[in-house]
Formats: structure tokens, sequence, C-alpha cells
């Protein structure tokens, strides 16, 4: 055909793999890091410090992205670090979209009283600068994986609050939800069953979003210092450490904003190729 | 059941809406009074026509009728019982009964549910048995086929869609169905094909309806009787024939002028 669907789905096809593919082999290492990563990331050797990546010449076998001033091994440690991103990502993405999806549905949907009290703690919320808010929620709640989610819960939720709200309004002006009070459907079963999907690709684009945020969230924490125990690897507190050394060892701050870099990219743009390929009213 | 009673009756039906534009800073906003006492009854298998102006209250009235609206004042009866503020919950049982069909079906028509789903969903929630079967009568009822149920709202044309939305409400086998300008957002032709469907469905099935629109040529062909609201008033409730013949109300005529009706025995120039 000589419409354009074609490359636009095509073009569709290849950021959804893409994505995908990198977050498939993150999630992969990640589960399995004890067996695929090469050396304990933990390991200090000050005699191998600040070893270079495998194509140069002073590289030793076994260390493939070298070593940090400590002698750790990078590509164990990134390997490592993506643990604990994948699963701030995995668990505070979902978490935050379900409490600020659901809170702004019923607030766009039910308006009234219920849209009044949302609205208005949407606006208190926002008022609070998120970064000052998120190192005050760590500060009462200590540092650890637990609270950064928390953290992140607990500042972001508005976001989805505030999209799917407008969004859940748009929808119920529609005559779809005038008729399905003419067929007798309950305004619950209407909100769940008409509204919802017609918000989810709104929703699932946002969470992919969330889930990228997520990740730098947690590395802008450790990169501060205020995420996990110091010597558990994360890519923040890596490049925290290589930012220290980048004239020396330049890999080990790179290697990890990487990583990083292509973990926020491909989870936004597996939330857009999920809804280009899954979405019927796009497709 | 009484035949011979009308299937709707209305009595000095009163709504008013709250006039957001003119809502004090503090305060709740004044009320608009939008119907303003009509009375009138719909006798069963009867087509009757809503005309008036643009802001007259026709679809005011006929989400009042529906109870899509609830009233502030007077009456409505369906098939004897009193409907007037009957809850939510109350009316559900009565919903089969009474059916919409919407202006722009593109909206009326969940974007995200194929029109097999759109159809059965009613049926399901009201403890149809043979859903399928009914769906495909339904779908064979409004000339679409039966292999359109996989489709999704957007790869059908406006047409088809109002046939879509037909299918949904007669699926039910209501007694009562309100017509909003169904035909005011299709193309010539559609209009045609479309009045021709509804004119058929009601002569075989027997229903009631109430049919709204501003365009009084599509009412003179439809509707045996005509109700003329002129600012949330009756200004005329007669048979067809005579409000076109000789309009009472000074607004009916004004109306007849208004709008150039093609006139059928005007030979072509
Ligand atoms: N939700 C609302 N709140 C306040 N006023 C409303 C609301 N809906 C309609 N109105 C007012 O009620 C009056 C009647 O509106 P209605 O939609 O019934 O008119 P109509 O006869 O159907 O007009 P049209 O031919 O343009 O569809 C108008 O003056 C309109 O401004
Ligand atoms: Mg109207």
């Amino acid at each position: 055909m000589l419409d354009g669907r074609g490359a636009i789905r095509r073009r569709a096809g290849a950021r959804l793999w893409l994505s995908g593919g990198w977050l498939l082999l993150l999630v992969t290492v990640a589960l399995f890091a004890p067996l695929v990563a090469p050396q304990d990331p933990l390991a200090q050797d000050l005699m191998s410090g600040r070893l270079p990546p495998f194509w140069s010449a002073q590289a030793e076998p076994g260390f493939w992205l070298g070593t940090d001033s400590l002698g750790r091994d990078v590509l164990s440690r990134v390997i490592w670090g993506a643990r604990v991103a994948l699963t701030v990502a995995c668990i505070a993405g979902p978490l935050t979209a379900l409490i600020g999806g659901a809170l702004g549905l019923i607030a766009g949907f039910y308006r009234g009283w219920a849209d009044r009290i949302i609205s208005r703690l949407v606006d208190i919320w926002m008022a609070f600068p998120p970064v000052l808010f998120s190192i005050l929620l760590i500060a009462v709640l200590g540092t650890g994986l637990t609270s950064i989610i928390l953290a992140i819960v607990v500042i972001d939720w508005t976001r989805f609050a505030r999209v799917v709200r407008a969004e859940a309004m748009n929808q119920g002006a529609m005559d779809y939800v005038a008729a399905a009070q003419v067929a007798g459907f309950s305004r619950l079963r209407t909100m769940t069953a008409e509204i919802l999907p017609n918000v989810l690709p709104t929703l699932v684009a946002l969470l992919s979003l969330e889930m990228g945020i997520s990740v730098i969230v947690e590395a802008i924490l450790s990169f501060v210092n205020l995420s996990l125990s110091t010597d558990a690897p994360t890519w923040g507190g890596m490049i925290a450490e290589g930012r220290t050394s980048i004239h020396q060892a330049w890999w080990v701050l790179a290697f990890p904003l990487v990583a990083l870099f292509l973990t926020v990219l491909s989870f936004s743009q597996f939330g857009e190729g999920l809804k280009d390929r899954f979405d019927p009213v796009l497709r | 059941m009484d035949d011979a009673r009308p299937l709707i009756e209305v009595e000095n039906l009163r709504l008013s809406l709250p006039d957001l534009a003119g809502k004090p800073l503090i305060g709740p906003a004044p009320k608009l009074e939008i119907l303003k006492g009509l009375s009138f009854a719909i006798p069963r298998g009867a087509v009757l026509g809503i005309v008036g102006g643009s802001g007259s209250g026709k679809s005011t009235l006929g989400r009042a009728l529906i109870r899509l609206l609830e009233p502030s004042g007077g009456a409505i009866r369906f098939d004897g019982q009193d409907i007037t503020h009957l809850p939510e919950a109350d009316l559900r049982p009565l919903r089969r009964r009474m059916q919409m069909i919407f202006q722009d079906p593109l909206s009326s028509l969940n974007p995200r549910r194929r029109v097999g789903g759109i159809i059965a969903g009613p049926l399901r929630l009201h403890g149809f048995d043979a859903i399928d079967r009914r769906v495909d009568a339904a779908l064979d009822h409004v000339g679409l086929p039966r292999s359109f149920r996989g489709r999704y709202p957007h790869e059908l044309s406006g047409g088809q869609r109002q046939r879509v939305g037909i299918a949904r409400a007669i699926a039910l086998r209501p007694d009562f169905i309100l017509a909003d300008e169904i035909v005011s957002g299709l193309d010539v032709s559609s209009q045609a094909q479309v009045l021709n469907l509804l004119e058929g469905l009601v002569a075989d099935l027997g229903l009631t309806l109430a049919f709204i629109s501003h365009d009084l040529s599509v009412i003179r062909r439809l509707c045996r009787n005509v109700l003329v609201l002129h600012r949330g008033e009756i200004a005329e409730h007669a048979p067809t024939a005579q409000v076109f013949a000789a309009p009472r109300a000074a607004y009916t005529r004004e109306l007849l002028d208004a709008i150039p009706l093609p006139d059928p025995d005007q030979p072509w120039a």
C-alpha cells in the first residue's frame, strides 16, 4: 500500500525491538548477576587499580571494562548496579502509576467532592520542590531501597493524578459514557470498563516515563550518597566515584553513565512503541 | 398492561440546571430554568417529532424523558410508572425499555471496543440469552454485514457508525427510543438511508419514538405528530400535517419561514 502506515509501523517496530532488547538484556543480567558478573563487585585489589577497558594494551583479561581506583571490576559493578536500578524502576513505577492513576481516574470521572479533595491535595503537593522533598523524606525514612521507592511514590503520584484526571474528564464528556448510562451500567463499571481502557494508553506512556525517572532519581540519590550503604554497587554511586578520577580513569564514570542513559531512553521508547503497536485506535 | 394508556406521560415538567456562567465567587450557582412546565403524552407506537430553535430545550427534554437528567418539578410516567425522581439503581431495570440514539455516532461509540462488544455489552447486562445470535440479528436489522462485529468504530463510515448506534438500541428490544438529531451529522445520502431504516424499524418492531430534529422536512416525513418547543415552553403540539398546513402559533410560522422547505409540488425550474 502506498500510504504511510506501513512505514510508521516499521519504525515503531524498530523502536520497540531496540528498546525492548536492551531492557531484556538488562533484566536478564540483573536477575542472574551472581552467575553473569565475571568478578565479585566488592572485591578490592589495590595492585590492579584503574585498569583500562579490554581494547587497551594495558588491559588485563577478566576485567572487560577495566577497574576503578580500588581495583573493583567495572563491568561486574554495572551489572549489580542494574539490579538496584531495575528493582527501583519495577516497584516504584507501577506503584506510583497505580496510586496516582486511581486517584486521577476517580477525581476526573466522579468529580464533585472527591475531585475537590484530590485536586487540593495535588496542589499542596506541587508546592514542594521535589528534590528538597525527596532529601527530606530520605532524612526522615532513613536510607535504603525501601526509602527510595517510597520517596518516589510519595513525590511522583501527582504527575499521574493530574494527567489521568484531565484525560478522564475528557473521556467523561464523550457520549459513549452517556450511552453506558442509557444501557444501565453502574458508574463504577463505566469507570473501569469504558473510561479506563481509553485512559490506559496515556497511563502506559506515563508509566514507562516514570520508570526511567525512577532510575534517574535512584542514581541522583546514590550520587549524593543518600541511597544504599556506600559499598553496594549503584550506577549513581559509581558515577560519583568516577567523577573524582575522570582524568586518570574515564571508564569508571563513562560505563555506568552509558548504562543509565540507555536504560532511561529505552523505558520511554518502549512505552511509546507499545502504544503504537497495541493501541487499536492508532493501529 | 393498559394498552390504551400512553407509553409516556409528561405533566407540568420543569427542569433547571445550574447556570455556571452566572456563578458568584462564593456559594452555589443560580438555577436556570430550561423547561418551563411541559405537558404532553406519547401514545404507544407513535412517532413524535420535537422541533425548535437552537437552545429551545429539545435535548434537555429528551434527556429528561429517559432520565439522563432529573426534573426539578412535575412528573414523567413511563408505562404508568412514575420515574420523575427514581434513583439510578431503581431505573436500571427500566433502562432496557428506553433507549437512545445519539447525534454524534463517533463520540457515542467507545473507540476501544469492537462493534460486537458495543452491541453485546448491554444485552449481557440485562441477562439476555443467545447473545451472539442477537448481535447478528441486530446487525442484520440495520443492514450491516455480520463481519463488522470485529471492527472498531474508527474503521467505519459515518453512516455505518450511526447504524451501529441504532443496532445497539434496538438489540435490547426497547419500547421507547429517543433519537436526538441523529442524521444532522451525516451527508445527504446517508441521511436518507438512515431515515429509511428507522422508518422500517419503527413499523417492524412497534417502537415508540421521540425524534428530535431542527430539519422540518425530516420531521414531516417521519412523524405523525409534532411538538414545537420555544424557549422551554410548548408553542404548539398538533398533527404534523396540520402544523404544516396551518401553523397556529406565531413561533411555528416563524420557524417554517426560517427554514427553506423543498416544496414537493413545485416543478424544477
Ligand atoms: N449543562 C448545562 N448547564 C447549563 N445550561 C445548559 C446545560 N445544557 C444546556 N443548557 C442550556 O439549556 C438550554 C437548552 O439546551 P438544549 O441543549 O436542550 O437545546 P437544544 O434545543 O437541544 O438546542 P440545539 O438545537 O442547539 O441542540 C440552552 O439555553 C443551553 O444553554
Ligand atoms: Mg440539542
